[in-house]
């Protein structure tokens, strides 16, 4: 892992709230090197987006609590920074985006000076030079007339124009990781794409690295090198993007595979979805997350939490049984 | 924007009508001016009836109401109430600034009210100012601190004094810092007036004599304003730009005093606007306290003896201050919000 | 789904625990409300005060005036001292709550009911019937409360005689107090009714209703309204302790309740004088007026927390 921009070992967050303590991310571990862009996979609530936060100090502390871990980038730990250093990696050497465009910028607050205040306080550059730059950045990110449109407001902009501003933003300063929680779950399909495409391009161009945070299977196909799959808190399935299509080792993502729906799938089948519910998150786990759905548990399954288990080069699994064969590992 | 204005100030001329006519019908229909004219019980059936003929008292409401409305002077009426009229009316009409003439004190209503308005006004003001001076640093500070203990205690606090009623805490703070203070020898706060006569009307005096009514009439306000600037910043600190601006690195001041602040300024602007009329409601409460020779005392005096149109110029004064601070307030309220302003 | 802005993950219903009744429910969330509790039994324990209270002493106790005991300090006799003409202010204090207690509650009613009727007519109906009650709402909202009662106190005071009821009598301008705070104040919950209303007409299962042929009353008070009762019920209970605070301040500047009736705003109204020699003549009252209003704003808040289906209590 010599070549390891972030790594992440053992972390653990919950919230304490009424109604009891929630086990939100439940010991996760994984590298991001640079470059490089990881898919994180899973259901809502599963822990993705809150593990991201962790990891960026977002967390709002009286309620939440990182429990354990280290997550270190460039030979320092994130989790172990004041308030201030973490200011410093915020928007300058980790970015992050997030899901709704719509309530994710600031609305009584020109996009202008959205974009330039994190080129004024990371880079300090000066009001005028702040502008030159966004307008360059705004181009960048495929908005046309981009100099009259500094002075524009949020609301003036359609769904997608404001996910590229969102994402001008997180790129200003040039960071060396970019974190997107969902950032096309809220757009409509054709704009998905373009999105899709524009990160693509920057993120060739700025030689940076992308933790792509999604439920659409689809996407990481597209994007992703390797892929980490998640579920109720932990990490199940680590592989690079090819092998996870190929040779899935885990029931989870079998089964998350298994419901996409396809054009071939012939007309009176039904489309397959994973029986059960998520687990109830204010209890803390025993044995498998996964077995009260699982097609492949096994009495070991219940009572043992399994950790990930390497099935292949680069490819672990969390699973005692091996799917293809059925058998215990 | 402009088209809004417009609307808006039809509007509020409407409800004006309206409220005017509620009210004169008000005070025509449950008032017997008669009974007591201005302080002496009228008893004799015939001068009774002159004095009804006199005053107009004879004619149809609606009609009375338009000659309060737009004056006298273009008809006949009958002032000495003999029954025929004769000659032509004084009155100018509440539109050309007439509001007749008071039955206590024999002036004018617009100079009584002239004279006393600029006392309450200072009242106001002050109040207003204190209020959200003191109500912004607590509302912000505690909403930073939320959790915490001594976010607890000021809310607990906070409730206790919003709770209270304006003259207890009059009578407590007046019994505190004039009554207690004198006796155990400590400099105090004087709680009759606006100044001492034998001084003058000095802006010491009316500073000193200010600091009671003021502290007052703002304690509560403070207190509910402080809970709702609190809440509302709670609100938008919990948006999603908010994460963002705190995701960019910006330092944490300009996240709460720029992204935060800017938005919850919106509905706390309103807040503050909408309300600002009604501190005349707790003037007159405070007025009677302290012996605050405000517009406040004046309502009192004039409602006690059934002055009416005094008490109508005071009722209508107050009723176009609340419109005319709504449509400030809105038109404020929409060249603050840039969705409302570029839409 | 969208990631939850407090970044609190999606809680699962547990579906192994029987679900609960609403006001099961409403009840085990209030109780957490350590404040609305201590609220609640406040309350409570000013009510015993008032009506327990007239088993201690008797009215004419309270009425019973001797000069020569007049504005003594607090002492063993008079635990709460005597007023400007010698009447025991604990004996009155106990009569006033009576008062004070029964004109709040009773001009909320008034209140509610008058809102009601005319926020669901005017959310239900919309067009013009909405455009007439609001404007006429708005005119009324238009006029701080203060002056409109202090009119209609004035004009509607000495109006009405002496009532006897239950073997006592009380001042006819009980009555009046009562229904001028009723009818001044009923606007703030109309309002609120209105845009319940306006909201939940929409709603598919009103469309049932009408497909079905209900008729209109049937609409409104049998099926929007019951929907709105969480509002209706935090906003009442808050009206409470602004009608008390209402009667007390026309009382205090004297337009209100009528001597020999005891409120407890009428026994602040003559302290003022005595503000130096005698501070129990408005402390009392003034205290007792200030627990009340403590308690009901503490369980106001409780319950609107407690049926707010969408707050989260942290």
């Amino acid at each position: 892992m010599a070549n390891s921009l972030l790594q992440v070992s053992n972390l653990r967050t919950r919230f304490h709230t009424p109604e009891g303590t929630v086990y939100a991310v439940n010991g996760i571990s994984f590298h991001v090197n640079g470059g490089e862009t990881v898919a994180i996979v899973g259901e809502s609530g599963c822990g993705k987006s809150v593990s991201m936060m962790s990891l960026l100090g977002l967390v709002p502390t009286p309620p939440g609590e990182i429990y354990s871990g280290t997550a270190i980038y460039r030979q320092s730990d994130l989790l172990k920074k004041t308030e201030a250093e973490m200011e410093d990696v915020r928007g300058r050497e980790i970015s992050m985006i997030f899901q709704d465009p719509m309530t994710s910028l600031n609305p009584v607050l020109t996009v202008g000076r959205q974009l330039t205040e994190s080129l004024r306080v990371h880079l300090g550059m000066t009001q005028a030079e702040a502008e030159r730059r966004a307008v360059e950045l705004l181009e960048q990110v495929g908005i046309p007339d981009p100099a009259r449109r500094l002075g524009d407001y949020p609301h003036q902009f359609s769904g997608g124009m404001r996910q590229r501003v969102m994402i001008a933003m997180a790129l200003s300063c040039t960071p060396s990781l970019l974190i997107a929680d969902e950032p096309t779950t809220a757009l409509d399909v054709t704009i998905q794409a373009q999105i899709v495409e524009l990160v693509a391009q920057l993120r060739a161009a700025l030689h940076m690295a992308i933790i792509w945070i999604t439920h659409d299977l689809g996407v990481v196909a597209g994007m992703a090198d390797r892929v980490l799959v998640m579920y109720a808190g932990y990490i199940v399935e680590e592989a690079d993007v090819q092998d996870l299509y190929d040779s899935p080792s885990h029931p989870y993502t079998l089964a998350l595979l298994a419901a996409l729906p396809r054009v071939d799938r012939r007309r009176d089948q039904r489309l397959k979805s994973i029986p059960g519910t998520p687990p109830n998150l204010l209890v803390e786990p025993h044995g498998c997350p996964f077995a009260p759905r699982c097609e492949f548990v096994i009495e070991k399954c219940r009572h043992e939490n399994p950790t990930l288990i390497e099935v292949d080069k680069n490819h672990s699994s969390a699973c005692w049984v091996n799917v293809k064969t059925g058998a215990p590992r | 924007m402009i088209q809004y204005i417009i609307k808006r100030l039809l509007q509020g001329i409407i409800l004006l009508i309206i409220i005017s006519g509620a009210l004169f019908w008000l005070m025509m229909n449950v008032g017997d001016p008669l009974a007591t004219m201005g302080g002496r019980t009228v008893t004799r059936p015939a001068d009774k009836e002159r004095l009804t003929r006199q005053l107009g008292l004879d004619k149809p409401i609606w009609l009375q109401y338009l000659y309060w409305l737009v004056g006298n002077d273009w008809t006949k009426v009958d002032p000495d109430g003999d029954g025929i009229r004769d000659k032509s009316g004084t009155r100018l009409g509440v539109l050309r600034g007439d509001f007749g003439t008071s039955l206590v004190a024999r002036k004018p209503v617009t100079e009584l009210i002239g004279e006393r308005i600029s006392n309450t006004l200072i009242l106001m003001v002050a109040s207003e100012a204190v209020t959200i001076f003191f109500a912004l640093i607590l509302g912000i500070y505690s909403a930073l601190r939320q959790y915490s203990v001594s976010d607890n205690i000021l809310t607990a606090v906070l409730f206790i004094l919003y709770s209270m009623p304006i003259f207890f805490i009059s009578l407590m703070s007046m019994y505190l810092f004039a009554v207690l203070f004198k006796k155990w020898g400590l400099p105090y706060l004087p709680t009759v007036g606006m100044f001492d006569p034998q001084v003058g009307k000095t802006p010491t005096q009316v500073l000193w004599h200010m600091v009671l009514p003021v502290m007052s009439l703002s304690v509560i306000y403070f207190a509910a304003y402080s809970r709702y600037i609190r809440g509302t910043m709670l609100e938008v600190l919990s948006q999603d730009y908010i994460r963002t601006a705190r995701s960019k690195g910006l330092p944490r001041r300009q996240v709460v005093y720029v992204h935060a602040l800017k938005n919850a300024a919106l509905p706390i602007v309103t807040v503050i606007g909408l309300d600002l009329p009604f501190l005349l409601g707790g003037a007159v409460v405070t007025e009677r306290i302290f012996a605050w020779p405000g517009m406040g005392r004046l309502f009192l005096d004039h409602l006690s003896r059934a002055d009416i149109s005094v008490v109508m110029g005071i009722l209508m004064l107050v009723a176009t201050a609340v419109v005319v601070f709504q449509i400030i307030t809105d038109v404020f309220y929409a060249w603050l919000d840039p969705r409302i302003r570029y839409s | 789904m969208t990631a939850q802005t407090s970044s609190l993950p999606q809680l699962v219903d547990d579906l192994s625990t029987p679900p609960l009744s609403l006001s099961r429910l409403v009840w085990l969330r209030f109780r957490r409300h350590k404040m609305a509790v201590f609220g609640g039994i406040l309350l409570i324990l000013l009510v015993l005060y008032s009506f327990g209270g007239a088993f201690v002493y008797t009215e004419k106790y309270a009425n019973f005036n001797d000069t020569s005991q007049r504005l003594l300090p607090p002492s063993l006799e008079h635990p709460f001292g005597t007023d400007s003409i010698g009447r025991d202010i604990l004996a009155r204090t106990i009569y006033g709550g009576q008062i004070s207690l029964f004109i709040g509650l009773v001009a909320v009613l008034i209140e509610t009911i008058l809102g009601i009727i005319v926020g669901a007519l005017a959310g239900y109906y919309g067009g013009w019937v909405d455009a007439i009650l609001m404007r006429i709402t708005e005119a009324l909202l238009n006029i701080p409360t203060i002056f409109l009662l202090l009119v209609m106190a004035k004009f509607f005071g000495g109006k009405i005689p002496e009532i006897e009821f239950a073997g006592r009598s009380f001042s006819g301008s009980v009555v009046v107090i009562v229904v001028i705070i009723g009818i001044t104040s009923w606007m703030y919950l109309a309002r609120i009714v209105r845009a319940e209303f306006l909201s939940l007409k929409e709603r598919e299962f009103i469309l049932a209703a009408r497909a079905t042929g209900t008729s209109n009353i049937e609409i409104i008070f049998l099926h929007i309204l019951p929907n709105t009762i969480a509002p209706i019920i935090v906003s009442s209970t808050l009206s409470v302790a602004n009608a008390i605070l209402a009667e007390a301040y026309i009382s205090f500047l004297g337009l209100g309740v009528q001597e020999p009736t005891a409120t407890w705003g009428n026994m602040l109204d003559k302290s003022a004088k005595y503000l130096d020699s005698a501070p129990w003549l408005w402390f009392f009252p003034g205290m007792l007026i200030l627990l009340t209003t403590l308690g009901i704003n503490f369980v106001g808040d409780g319950l609107r927390d407690a049926l707010d289906p969408r707050s989260r209590t942290v």
